[in-house]
């Protein structure tokens, strides 16, 4: 199976820094700011985050983790429950901006049920979502608010985010059909 | 003081076990691989920390259905199933032999067909005589779980406890001693709780009056791996784990110990005896307990129990068994 790396160690460092001067811009600074990443790498993403928001503002920013699993609408069609992990989110959400990081998002179901599992949580006041890959195709009507990287590809594709934090590196990584022509679109 | 493990610290960087749930029903833990428990474990971690939020629901099993059928009394298995079903969404019908068309005859297997015609996913059935609900399982689609079988086994029970175990001494009860003192013999507690504890590496020390010890334990007695033993002195020596069982008070009436009053004097969990077991060791019982007979009130109650937290936990992990069994098979 081809497979195309569309960014390294480097971009994605970028990106990160890139998405966290956004949401500071966004949000008028870093106060009355949580960010939470959807297990597994939205988390470690969210650290990163966090991370460079608070260099870059001296505010350190909660984060927390959430996992999705009981929340999930395709359950069913797995034939077997997914794994679960304990979320964590840090003090209270309420009347808070609540960023939301994933790492891809694609057919907006994942972020349908972040929303339901974050609402379980409190009201916060906002709710964003930023994502490190938009890769398209979607079933629902989710928008990102801050995107890493507009990904052109056919919805068979894979996309594969690895990390240092879960699988020890750092890259995006483009798998199926014809990876090089539309990799390099 | 007991050292509780912060919950919130543990959960990312736990490795994923390497299984999925496949097994249509739980009748007993003795089938239960390594992977498969850890499964249950991890999934119950994740279960502790939904009952943690302000509200301990989701509705995750929304439009499945969940009978608790019990042919035998019971106090905390049966609640503690109705709220982990309620938290996990599923609508719950509680039925016991009393009341239902079990007192007009109606047989095992045709109250299970019954009640997968009319719906229930999931079967929790307790019964006096052992094997009852292996044979409920044969004969629905329906997940059945085992709420304890005669005396025979109870798996929920031994999965709450190695539970309550961990959360006080790491993912890891590798080569820890744990003594269960009692009616051994009679309790379906007792076994399945040592099938989980081998399996997870633990070392198991059963003690009471001869009379009330197993014979024979599947091979595990002679094999070494159980130890049997009636001198409490040297079950507790070591002991990282203390689990009292009940005495069931028709056991003196049937001569299998001369009276309660002997009973006390030799296998008690009382306050000196604990102090022969290791510092900080856990002390535990399955309930309901008979205090002052197997266990002293003084211990039942004191810093080293964690009878109350058992109870607590058993709906985390109820809540995930449910979860395991019945969210993949139901839309």
């Amino acid at each position: 199976m081809p497979r195309e790396q569309l960014l390294g160690p480097d971009e994605i460092a970028r990106t990160v820094r890139r998405l966290a001067h956004e949401i500071i811009e966004s949000n008028r600074g870093a106060e009355h700011l949580v960010l939470v990443g959807l297990l597994s790498r939205g988390y470690p993403l969210a650290q990163r985050i966090a991370a460079a928001i608070e260099q870059f503002e001296h505010t350190a920013v909660p984060v927390g983790r959430l996992d999705i699993g009981l929340y999930r609408d395709d359950v069913a069609r797995l034939g077997t429950p997914p794994m679960l992990r304990p979320s964590e989110i840090p003090g209270s959400i309420d009347g808070k901006t609540v960023v939301l990081v994933d790492d891809v998002l694609f057919t907006g179901r994942s972020i349908r049920a972040a929303l339901d599992a974050l609402i379980d949580f409190g009201r916060p006041g906002r709710v964003r979502l930023a994502v490190l890959i938009d890769r398209g195709h979607r079933e629902l009507p989710i928008r990102p608010d801050f995107v890493g990287k507009n990904l052109p590809t056919a919805f068979v594709q894979t996309v594969d985010v690895m990390l240092l934090e879960t699988d020890g590196q750092d890259g995006v990584f483009l798998t199926g059909l014809e990876v090089a022509r539309v990799g390099t679109a | 003081m007991l050292e509780l493990r912060d919950p919130e610290t543990q959960a990312i960087d736990a490795p994923t076990p390497p299984t999925s749930w496949k097994a249509k029903d739980l009748l007993d833990t003795d089938t239960l691989s390594r992977d498969e428990i850890e499964l249950i474990m991890h999934t119950a971690e994740a279960m502790a920390e939904v009952r943690r939020r302000p509200i301990g629901k989701v509705a995750t099993l929304r439009g499945a259905t969940v009978v608790t059928l019990f042919y035998e009394q019971s106090t905390r298995t049966r609640a503690s199933f109705e709220v982990a079903a309620k938290a996990m969404g599923a609508d719950v019908v509680n039925l016991t032999a009393s009341g239902s068309s079990v007192e007009k005859g109606e047989t095992v297997i045709d109250t299970v067909r019954t009640l997968e015609a009319i719906g229930a996913d999931v079967v929790v059935m307790r019964h006096g005589s052992s094997g009852a609900p292996y044979l409920a399982a044969r004969h629905t689609k329906a997940s059945v779980i085992n709420g304890g079988d005669g005396m025979h086994a109870h798996p929920t029970q031994a999965l709450l406890d190695l539970f309550t175990m961990r959360r006080h001494m790491g993912d890891s009860i590798e080569g820890k001693k744990v003594a269960i003192i009692g009616d051994v013999l009679h309790s379906r507690v007792a076994r399945s709780n040592i099938w989980t504890l081998l399996a997870m590496g633990a070392s198991v020390t059963l003690c009471g009056p001869a009379t009330l010890l197993p014979t024979t334990l599947g091979g595990r007695h002679e094999s070494g791996e159980v130890t049997v033993t009636t001198r409490i002195d040297e079950a507790l020596d070591g002991a990282s784990v203390v689990m009292a069982l009940r005495i069931q008070k028709e056991r003196q009436d049937s001569g299998l110990i001369p009276s309660l009053r002997d009973y006390i004097r030799g296998y008690q969990l009382n306050a000196r005896r604990l102090g022969l077991a290791n510092a900080g060791a856990l002390v535990m019982h399955p309930g309901p307990m008979n205090e002052g007979i197997e266990i002293a009130p003084d211990v039942a109650h004191g810093v080293a129990s964690v009878i109350e937290e058992q109870v607590t936990n058993g709906v985390a992990v109820r809540m995930a068994i449910l979860y395991l069994l019945a969210a993949g098979r139901h839309a």
